[in-house]
This record gives C-alpha cells, sequence and structure tokens, in this order.
C-alpha cells in the first residue's frame, strides 16, 4: 500500500500542530466557536447529539493491520471502546474529548493516517471498490489512481472553498462495488481498443435530498488526462455551482440546470487550456504510485482444497459464509474475504476495540497485512488463501465477527441516524437492528437472495437509502418517527433512483411492512435466480403498492 | 415549559442550565423556564456562558412533567437527555441506573 514520503509526513504533522494550536487558542478564548468551527471540521471533529465526533479518513478503504491497532488503540483510550466504519470507508469515533483530539491525531500521525477531506466544501476522500487489486474481474487497480487524486486534491488551494463538498469514487472493475454514478464524479477503469488504460467518467451524480445518477461525460479519458480533466471539471463546478442556496449547491444540480451538452463544453473548454501543463500525468509518476500497490507475491494454488471442503460440508455456518462472504479473486487458490460488520440484530458498522484488535491480527496471519473498509460498512481481508479459511473461520466465530450474510437482507447499510446525528430526523439503526432479527435466520436469508436494504435517519441519505432496492428514509410527523420507503434503487453500473412506494409507516409498522415486500417477492419471482431488483424491474411497483396498501 | 440547553466546550458533554445560571449534567437538576421573562433571562446567561467557553450551541427546548419528572417534548432531546437508544450503557442513562 502507499506509504508517506517526506512531504506527506511533513504536511500530516504540520497539520496536527496547527490544530493543536487552534484547540490551545480556542481553550485560551482566542478563537470564538464561531471562528473556530470551520477549523475543527477541517480535522473532522464534528459536534453532534451526545458528544464530539471524530471522523478519521481511511482514504480509499485501505489500511494495514499496524493502523487498524491504532484505531482499536484510540477506540479504547480515548472513546469508549468501539468506532462506527462509515458508507465512505472512513471510521467515526462518537465520544471523544476536545482537549483530546490534538493527541488523537498525533498518534493517528504516528501510522499514516489524518482527519483531513472528511468534513467541509473541499474534495472529501476518494472512495473505491473495496476488493481492488484482487478481484478476478478487475481490469486494473484504482487505487493509485484515488492516491494520485488524493496528492492531487489534499489542501488544493483553489478548491478548498468550493460551494459544497465534492466527493470522488473510482472503480477499477466492470462490476461497479463502489457506487461511481452517485458520486459527483464517478471514474470508471477501461481499455479502449489499443489497450490503453483510461476512464469512463461521469459527473453530477449524488444523493442527499435532490438523487441523481451521473450523467457520462466521457467515454474514454486517456490515464495521463485524469487530473487535467479533473481539475476542469472542478473549475467550472467552482465558477458556476450556486453558492446562494447550500441544497442547490452539489455539482448535480449545476449539471440538471445547465444542461450536459453546454456543461461538457465547458469542461472540454477548459480541459484544452490547461491539457498539456503540469498537471499532464507522467507515464513514470503513474507506475512509481502504482509500484507502492503492488500485489503481495501470491503462489497459484490448486482450487480445490481437502480441509475447506470437509470442513464446507460439516460445519452449516462455515458453509453460510462460504456461500456469501467469498468474493473471486484474481490469483487461484485465493479469495477476498468480508468480514462482516451486521451480526444478527447488531449494529451496522461498528466494531469494537477487541475486534479491531483481532481484524489486525487476521490480516497480519493470513492476509499479507492488507485490510479494507467497504462503503457498505463491512470489513475486507482481500488475499486469503482458500486452505486457511477454515482456521479464519474459528477466530471470527470466537470474536463475534463471523455472519455469512454479505449481500444479503440482513447486511443492511444503515447511518448513526437520531442516537447520535444532530442532522438526523428519525433513528436508523434500530430499524436495522429489528428488520436484522426479522430475517436473521441463515436458511430464510439464503431463500430471499441479494437483497440490499440501506436507511438513512435524515434526507442527507447518509444511509444511500436511495439506491437501496429496498430504501427506508426516516422522518418526523407530528413528533413521531416515521419511515418513507422506496423500491428498485440501485448504485452499481446499473444504478437507479428508488422511487417511493406510497404513504410511510411508522416505527411499529415498518418492519412488518419490510416484511410484506419480501415477502410478495417470494411470490411473485420467476425462480430463485431472479432477485427482488429483477422482480421490481420486471413488473414495477404495483404488486408492491397493492400487497402494502391494497389500493386495487 | 421550556429548559436551556448546550454541549459543554471542553468534552461535549451534553448540559442543562440549572438554578443560577450554572451547567448541570442532568437534567432533573436543570432550571424549568415558565414564561418568556424568564426565557429571554436564562438565554442572555445562556450567550455568557458561551462567551466565557462554558458551553457550545446553547438552546431552549420544550419540556412537560411527566409523572413528576421534567422530560423533554421531543424525541431528539429525549435522546440527547439519555444516550443512544441502541447502547443503554452508555450516556447519561447508564448513570441515571447506576446511581
Amino acid at each position: 500500500m502507499y506509504r508517506y514520503d517526506e512531504f506527506d509526513q511533513d504536511f500530516v504533522s504540520q497539520r496536527t500542530e496547527q490544530f493543536k494550536d487552534q484547540v490551545r487558542r480556542r481553550l485560551a478564548g482566542e478563537l470564538t466557536e464561531e471562528e473556530f468551527k470551520p477549523l475543527r471540521l477541517m480535522n473532522g471533529l464534528y459536534l453532534q447529539l451526545h458528544a464530539y465526533m471524530l471522523r478519521v479518513a481511511i482514504p480509499y478503504g485501505t489500511l494495514n493491520s499496524r493502523q487498524m491497532r491504532m484505531l482499536a488503540h484510540i477506540a479504547r483510550t480515548y472513546d469508549k471502546g468501539y468506532g462506527h466504519f462509515t458508507t465512505r470507508q472512513n471510521i467515526q469515533f462518537n465520544w471523544p474529548k476536545l482537549e483530546d483530539t490534538p493527541r488523537i491525531l498525533e498518534e493517528l500521525a504516528s501510522v499514516e493516517m489524518h482527519a483531513i477531506q472528511t468534513s467541509g466544501n473541499c474534495i472529501r476522500n476518494v472512495t473505491a471498490d473495496h476488493f481492488a487489486g484482487a478481484a478476478a474481474d478487475e481490469i486494473a487497480d484504482p487505487r493509485p489512481y484515488a492516491e494520485i487524486l488524493r496528492q492531487w486534491s489534499s489542501l488544493h488551494p483553489e478548491f478548498s472553498f468550493l460551494p459544497r463538498k465534492f466527493k470522488i469514487a473510482i472503480t477499477g472493475a466492470p462490476n461497479d462495488r463502489a457506487a461511481v454514478q452517485v458520486h459527483d464524479i464517478g471514474l470508471q477503469l477501461t481499455r479502449d481498443e489499443n489497450g490503453e488504460t483510461g476512464f469512463t467518467v461521469f459527473v453530477g451524480g449524488g444523493l442527499g435530498r435532490t438523487p441523481m445518477i451521473g450523467r457520462k461525460v466521457r467515454d474514454f479519458l486517456p490515464e495521463e488526462d485524469l487530473l487535467a480533466y479533473s481539475e476542469a471539471i472542478l473549475r467550472v463546478y467552482n465558477r458556476y455551482g450556486r453558492r446562494d442556496n447550500k441544497y442547490k449547491a452539489r455539482i448535480k444540480i449545476l449539471v440538471h440546470e445547465t444542461g450536459l451538452e453546454d456543461l461538457k463544453r465547458d469542461i472540454e473548454i477548459e480541459f484544452e487550456k490547461i491539457r498539456y501543463g503540469v498537471l499532464r500525468l507522467p507515464d513514470e509518476e503513474v507506475r512509481r504510485i502504482e509500484a507502492y500497490f503492488s500485489p503481495p507475491p501470491l503462489e497459484v494454488l490448486p482450487e480445490a482444497d481437502k480441509g475447506f471442503e470437509a470442513r464446507k460440508a460439516a460445519d452449516p455456518a462455515f458453509a453460510q459464509f462460504v456461500l456469501n462472504n467469498l468474493n473471486p479473486h484474481r490469483v487461484p487458490g485465493y479469495v477476498s474475504v468480508t468480514i462482516s460488520m451486521k451480526p444478527v440484530g447488531g449494529i451496522p458498522g461498528d466494531a469494537s476495540d477487541t475486534q479491531m484488535d483481532v481484524i489486525a491480527d487476521l490480516a497480519e496471519r493470513f492476509g499479507h497485512d492488507e485490510i479494507r473498509i467497504s462503503h457498505e460498512q463491512n470489513v475486507i481481508l482481500p488475499h486469503v488463501k482458500r486452505s486457511e479459511l477454515p482456521a479464519l473461520f474459528d477466530t471470527l466465530v470466537a470474536n463475534d465477527l463471523a455472519e455469512g450474510n454479505a449481500g444479503l437482507i440482513t447486511d443492511i447499510i444503515a447511518c448513526p441516524g437520531m442516537d447520535y446525528c444532530a442532522l438526523a430526523t428519525a433513528r436508523s439503526i434500530p430499524v436495522a437492528q429489528r428488520i436484522s432479527e426479522r430475517f436473521g435466520s441463515a436458511e430464510r436469508q439464503n431463500d430471499i437472495g441479494a437483497l440490499k436494504i440501506k436507511i438513512s435517519g435524515c434526507i442527507n441519505a447518509c444511509g444511500h437509502h436511495h439506491v437501496g432496492h429496498i430504501g427506508i428514509l426516516g422522518l418526523e410527523k407530528k413528533g413521531e418517527e416515521f419511515y418513507q420507503i422506496t423500491l428498485g434503487g440501485s448504485a452499481n453500473e446499473n444504478s437507479s433512483i428508488g422511487e417511493i412506494v406510497g404513504r410511510g409507516f411508522s416505527s411499529d409498522q415498518v418492519v412488518d411492512a419490510i416484511e410484506t415486500l419480501v415477502d410478495t417477492y417470494i411470490g411473485l419471482r420467476s425462480d430463485k435466480e431472479e432477485t427482488f431488483l429483477d422482480v421490481y424491474r420486471r413488473l414495477g411497483e404495483d404488486p408492491f403498492k397493492e400487497a402494502l396498501y391494497g389500493t386495487g | 415549559m421550556k429548559v436551556v440547553t448546550a454541549n459543554r466546550l471542553l468534552d461535549g458533554e451534553v448540559v442543562w442550565q440549572g438554578a443560577g445560571g450554572a451547567w448541570v449534567e442532568l437534567l432533573s437538576l436543570a432550571h424549568v423556564l415558565n414564561d418568556k421573562d424568564e426565557l429571554d433571562a436564562a438565554m442572555t446567561q445562556a450567550k455568557r456562558s458561551v462567551a466565557d467557553r462554558e458551553v457550545v450551541e446553547a438552546y431552549a427546548i420544550d419540556v412537560a412533567e411527566e409523572d413528576g419528572s421534567v422530560m423533554p417534548v421531543r424525541l431528539r432531546e429525549i435522546i440527547r437527555a439519555a444516550g443512544p437508544t441502541t447502547h443503554p450503557q452508555l450516556g447519561k442513562q447508564a448513570r441515571v441506573v447506576s446511581a
């Protein structure tokens, strides 16, 4: 993985020192809260319902065991023994004290981590496919490009006061697992007819109060133009993006109001001006960064392993884990393992300090010291020998990390909701927990098959509800929590925004409503291969609406 | 009926304005305001506390009396007064149980 050079280390250390001084000045009365708030936000420190919250960056979701152990240490020492993995591949600590945060940032800097670009109207941390560098279907590892974008965007002087925040996602595989079409810029690695690497570029995707699928602005952007073209997009956005209304300030609104063709023309004009300037990516620089992400040496192994097969036959829980939590690896004999952070009835994305330490140990023992965080709030060990899965699984079982539910109905995305978040209008986590309990049996989950439920506790959509096959949005109505259901959303290469199915449900009713939808799907599918989303796309909302409201 | 609430600057702890303008960590100790004059005086006091770097983001919330104790009207404030409903062992609710 990427290692800091002297510039990176110096930059992060300087930033830590600056923040230490800013906190000192705040506590000494030299800065008012009004002056201090943007400074703390630039370092990932929010004030939530119960306490401060520190959001630590995990750029493109990649970390090693040393860094994971540091997160465990911070959870144990400065927080209440746990952290929460987010839908942007970051981690949040829910209880840090302001006076401790300079020390926390120092500790993070000692393992090449920080909280920069996790808040504010800047280019946020770039997210990527969590199976990057390992997946069998990958064209190229997207992380070198994510790192190049990171170096370009960190403290970019021109783009530190954008109209609004700006999110970039990149995937290296045709099967998009990074939700690139719902980001401000989405990049899909591809090759042209000559085998040259480049990007299909989407602009103006996003969720929040005005969900939109990104529009394609380039079928093929050559590798060397990545930064110049990104800069051109940002310049157009920075100049024309609305600053009069916070809710209309994202680039998606600019795309919508300007029109795709006009905007494309503006971007291309700007691009032509800077294309051959300093931002043109030299091949040797790309290859230099790429070398940091070289895969570990992996010997080709037989796909079949006796011990693995025997355990699968003898242990239903292991068989369940194997069925759902493994992703095909490009090297025979290896798999990428999803460690589900969604125990049945548990809190999506929460990990205890002990669990973080265990994951770090497992990464060292079985996974070439590589760990990933997915935007679906799970943890991935990307390079694991199939023959070592039984031993890995035993440790997962001993630490409540062995749920074999990746991609199933209980693998729910949920934002922190009103249990923590100052913006929330309703709780998310307890709804996720109740749905998880209702559908918790392995047989039932397997029978239902691939089904993504995503829950947000307010219209800002951190829980990605718009792109859930079933989306749930928590609102407040007459002082009560109230949940609106959307159907048919998706965040893969065929992205779609879910449609509101009808009037919402009270907290007491919402789990029954989900069960009605699932039972309706089971009754309508032509066979077990036809997923919930397939059925919805084939038949539309009517049968589901009828089942929920009996309007027919 | 209202009370004034805020978060303590140093550690973010949820606090309410108690008698005499001191900030207290339990809602049961908060000073209940019954009319606009009391509220205005409390908010003036709270602004001083913000300026003095004791607390941040002070605001008034609606409360009602339930079974002899004061409870916030809105769920958001009920959760602030107790702690996350997902973690009964954390936040003020844990203190109340162990007390």
